[in-house]
């Protein structure tokens, strides 16, 4: 993780809502526009986009990876920053688009510049919009949260979840244990070492069942991951996007 | 295996590595940590140092210059040992001199080969005077050569260590640079930390794995000079 | 690359382990319960974060610039050593090392070697090496002992009997040695091994030692241990042999000591160990004990292959404290035998293939979820999830691209099918018209989704997509503004 300087208050922002928000859990990128819309953002929506192309980098295929990002580049012409609702994707496109380019020294420049207005959804709510969620509705419930661990890790953005699951009214936020462990997704790793990829995610699904009846994460792998795992072994655990959850809750509060 | 030499340094070579990144600055490192600490005085040190050896087990004794040899003949009694092995260091031989009848000095002087079954088997003690003490992480410097049999420290099942209050450092960087160890390496330079120890069953510690069971530290004070 | 006639475990098998180690709840609950003890004390040794960035920062320089400068610093290191009058011996392969020790062993000759920790011997099967020619080779360190009286491999290159539970060594000391009888009691096992491993010690004519650093500028060989098998080992017997990596020179002596705090704190989350052991050459004249005859044996096997690329040369940085092991989720999960390599868990997957090519190591650059725990708490900072990638990279590459440097096993991975299914992706996801029509298919056909989907479904319910897309349902909200 760099310190980075802090982006001022933008009156415009790009969404990049991801390929699995697009097509599996969609509301979770509509709930991440109200959000910034509600602080009175006008937000974009390039129609071109689609996917970061981590699914192909982290499995040992640059050259795939390559073509999807590079399709990406292009989409963000104005100088806002780019909003993604999914921790994973935001650290692929900060982090690891420009190592994708290093034999193209100006798309790599490009890609580092883009990359460098790339923000995870949370970390941008918290830091950037300094939200206010008092108003939200204060009815008591007691949720787990769940942080991907590239968006820990290459993102910083642990501090972020928790900052916003503090500032809504109501909500209490348990610790399950081990918490920073992985869920086990990683991508094709789900696939390929799925015995490996079930025994971690088993656990996980137990560690957040034991300390509250539903959680929120920031991430969509690691939240279809969990609950798609909880559903197969007929647990109750319910899971939700964090943007969801919070869009909720401010619904109900006002 | 010449050939292996030639081939292995000539592929590393054909790699062309060239330094990469800042070379490393050890002694800005440690010295940028010591200004940040300040300098602790002498009794820190000391009390530091005893902190850690205990917290490893070690049984330290602070004592007054000219009652050390007292306090560790003391220590040796209250654990039953009968033959304490030693060399013939100026500190070894004030100890010898106040032991009373029922301890035995055994001094070794010649090759172990002549003494390898006595110290396995027939000494309860070895005495060992450390050349420096590290407060951070409560380490004794034992430098074995030609006055200082290795084996002294290491096979009895009671290791006895004298160190000088005078000789603790704050850490491992600041008692390798004053002592200037990389000028004389001795054969076998040896920190010791507490008595031998292992948690290779079920992570639950165990003393006494192969080395001495157990550790007693004379720390003497007061005064200048050796002990 | 391993010429052994005998290869007792190989990564190859990797699936097949996994299965039986995932099915082993009690093996499952030893690994669980030891690295959560392990990342707990490290954690304890660690309270500062500044100071532990500070001395990672340090330590990951002294290695580069170690790796930076290796050739030079090896004939460095070899003219200190030959100074003192230590023999030096150079080996690029496993075979090569056996026979460099066996050599010495029967010049000398021994019988009977007693050995401290190393993992260079294990990767060379030294004590099966030598025991085929009628040589004795007993283990010393407890971990390790358990493991040969067991008849195992380590599964874990700091505690190598993690595995065990007290009442699996209770029941083995019970049945292999002689005279003792059954006891669960930790101080009480540790004394009967002590017992039966102090006359061996007296006893044995080489001591085979590891080396944690070795310190070019003055010929010395920095060991780190806690139980005094090290001290004795490289004390009792009348020679001793050290085997090394050619990675693990370090310029000076200075340069060691970062390591030397951070190599405990990481490992076992000790402040230091018990005891550091600087060796600088054999007895001296009018030195009363130490060995009287000294080799030091370098291996490469493998290690130039890695050192020849820029990127994966970092994989030599380690200083083989474990910790990226007692971290990784998957290592916790299926164990340290479960890999089948001398280095298990993350360093071993990104250390193995050079060591025994990608062919044989290849599930195991995959096997990691790249959640990058290991990376977080490596003391020297090898970006091991970067690595993986890399190493799947090259075996997914085709086997004769022409690649400038061509890593042995490369494109192991390699299928026409994969390859076609990839470029199929690409072509989807790099192109909107044809991603449009992805989405479209997907959301209004979403009642053929398949029920079984590859992995995910054995422990998952199906994946279906939504009804409408996200590009959907931001286009009617646009509409409707």
């Amino acid at each position: 993780m760099q310190p980075r300087r802090l982006t001022p208050r933008p009156a415009h922002v790009y969404l990049f809502g991801t390929c699995l928000v697009d097509l599996f859990v969609p509301q979770a990128g509509v709930d991440a526009v109200r959000l910034l819309e509600r602080e009175g953002l006008v937000v974009h929506f390039p129609p071109a986009q689609s996917c970061c192309g981590q699914p192909a980098y982290t499995s040992g295929n640059p050259d795939e990876a390559r073509a999807v990002a590079r399709a990406q580049l292009a989409l963000f012409e104005h100088d806002w920053p780019i909003v993604v609702p999914s921790g994973s994707c935001a650290g692929m496109m900060r982090e690891h688009w420009p190592k994708l380019f290093d034999d193209e020294p100006a798309t790599q420049a490009r890609a580092r510049a883009v990359g460098e207005r790339v923000h995870e959804l949370a970390q941008f709510l918290v830091e950037v919009l300094h939200v206010d969620y008092s108003q939200a509705d204060a009815s008591p419930v007691t949720v787990g949260l769940h942080t991907s661990c590239s968006a820990r890790r290459e993102m910083g953005t642990r501090a972020h979840g928790v900052a916003l699951l503090a500032a809504l009214p109501g909500v209490s936020l348990e610790t399950h244990a081990n918490e920073s462990e992985c869920c086990g997704f990683g991508g094709v790793f789900s696939l390929k070492h799925a015995d490996i990829s079930g025994a971690m995610v088993r656990d996980k699904v137990a560690a957040l069942e034991g300390v509250a009846p539903c959680f929120v994460t920031a991430d969509c792998g690691c939240l279809l991951n969990i609950t798609h795992a909880a559903q197969h072994r007929q647990r109750a655990l319910a899971g939700e996007h964090i943007a969801t959850f919070i869009m909720r809750r401010l619904e109900a509060g006002a | 295996m010449s050939g292996a030499r030639e081939r292995i340094l000539a592929r590393l070579r054909a790699a062309n590595a060239q330094a990469a990144g800042t070379p490393p600055d050890v002694a800005a490192y440690y010295g940028a940590r010591a200004a940040a600490l300040g300098a602790s005085p002498r009794e820190v040190r000391v009390a530091r140092l005893c902190e850690c050896l205990r917290a490893s087990r070690a049984d330290v004794i602070v004592s007054p210059r000219g009652e050390w040899t007292a306090a560790a003949v003391a220590a040796l009694r209250r654990r039953g040992v009968g033959r304490l092995a030693h060399a013939l260091d100026p500190a070894a031989r004030a100890l010898v001199a106040a032991l009373p009848p029922d301890i035995d000095a055994i001094a070794f002087r010649d090759p172990i080969e002549r003494w390898k079954r006595e110290i396995f088997e027939h000494c309860d003690a070895g005495f060992t005077p450390a050349a420096a003490g590290v407060a951070a992480t409560g380490a004794l410097l034992l430098n074995h050569g030609r006055d200082l049999p290795r084996t002294l420290s290491l096979v009895p099942p009671v290791s006895l260590i004298l160190v000088d209050e005078n000789d603790i450092f704050d850490d491992l960087h600041s008692a390798a640079s004053a002592q200037r160890w990389a000028h004389d390496m001795p054969t076998n330079r040896v920190l010791v930390s507490g008595p031998s120890k292992t948690a290779d069953i079920q992570q639950t510690l165990a003393y006494g794995a192969h080395g001495p069971r157990e550790l007693v530290v004379i720390v003497v004070t007061g005064g200048e000079g050796a002990a | 690359m391993s010429t052994h006639p005998v290869e007792f475990v190989s990564p190859t098998q990797f699936r097949a382990r996994v299965d039986e180690a995932l099915h082993d709840g009690g093996l499952r609950e030893n690994f669980r319960s030891a690295m959560q003890f392990l990342r707990d004390k490290r954690a304890s040794q660690f309270p500062d974060a500044d100071e532990m960035e500070g001395l990672r920062d340090v330590g990951e320089a002294v290695r580069k610039h170690a790796l930076a400068h290796l050739p030079a610093l090896l004939e460095k290191l070899e003219a200190q050593l030959r100074a003192r009058g230590v023999h030096v011996h150079w080996a690029e392969t496993p075979d090569e090392a056996c026979a460099i020790v066996h050599g010495i062993a029967t010049a000398a000759g021994a019988r009977r070697v007693i050995k401290g920790k190393s993992m260079v011997s294990e990767e060379v099967e030294l004590n099966h090496f030598l025991e085929a020619r009628g040589i004795e080779c007993l283990e010393s360190d407890m971990g390790e002992y358990i493991v040969q009286l067991a008849g195992e491999r380590p599964s874990h290159i700091v505690m190598p009997a993690i595995h065990k539970t007290r009442r699996d060594i209770a029941e083995l000391f019970a049945e292999k040695i002689p005279d003792s009888t059954y006891t669960e009691d930790v101080d009480a096992l540790i004394r009967t091994g002590r017992n039966v491993l102090r006359d061996r010690f007296m006893q044995a004519d080489i001591g085979v030692s590891g080396v944690n650093f070795a310190v070019a500028e003055t010929g010395t060989l920095w060991l780190v241990e806690n139980e005094g098998n090290g001290r004795l080992t490289t004390t009792v017997p009348d020679i001793h042999i050290a085997m090394m990596g050619i990675e693990k020179v370090v310029d000076t002596l200075e340069h060691a000591i970062p390591l030397a705090s951070l190599l405990p704190r990481s490992a076992t989350g000790q402040a230091t160990t018990t005891y550091f052991n600087l060796i600088t050459g054999p007895r001296r004249d009018g030195e009363q004990d130490g060995p009287r005859e000294m080799h030091v044996v370098l291996l490469d096997n493998g290690r130039t292959q890695a050192y020849a690329d820029e990127q994966l040369r970092a994989t030599l940085q380690c200083i083989r404290c474990g910790a990226c092991m007692n971290h990784c989720p998957v290592y916790a999960r299926v164990g340290g035998h479960a890999y089948g390599t001398t280095y298990p868990g993350p360093i071993g997957q990104i250390l193995s293939p050079h060591l025994l090519g990608l062919e044989a190591s290849r599930d195991l650059p995959t096997a990691s979820s790249l959640c990058g725990a290991c990376a977080e708490v490596c003391p020297v900072r090898i970006p091991i999830p970067d690595l993986l990638i890399r190493l799947r990279n090259e075996a997914n590459r085709q086997p004769d691209d022409g690649a400038a440097q061509r890593l042995i096993g490369q494109g192991a991975s390699f299928s026409v099918g994969q390859r076609l299914v990839w470029r199929f992706w690409s072509g989807i996801y790099a192109s909107p018209a044809r991603y449009r029509l992805l989405r479209w298919a997907a959301t209004r056909l979403r009642v053929f989704t398949p029920r079984a989907q590859l992995g995910w479904t054995q422990h998952r319910t199906p994946l279906r997509p939504a009804r409408r897309s996200l590009h959907d349902l931001m286009r009617e909200r646009r509409q409707a503004k």
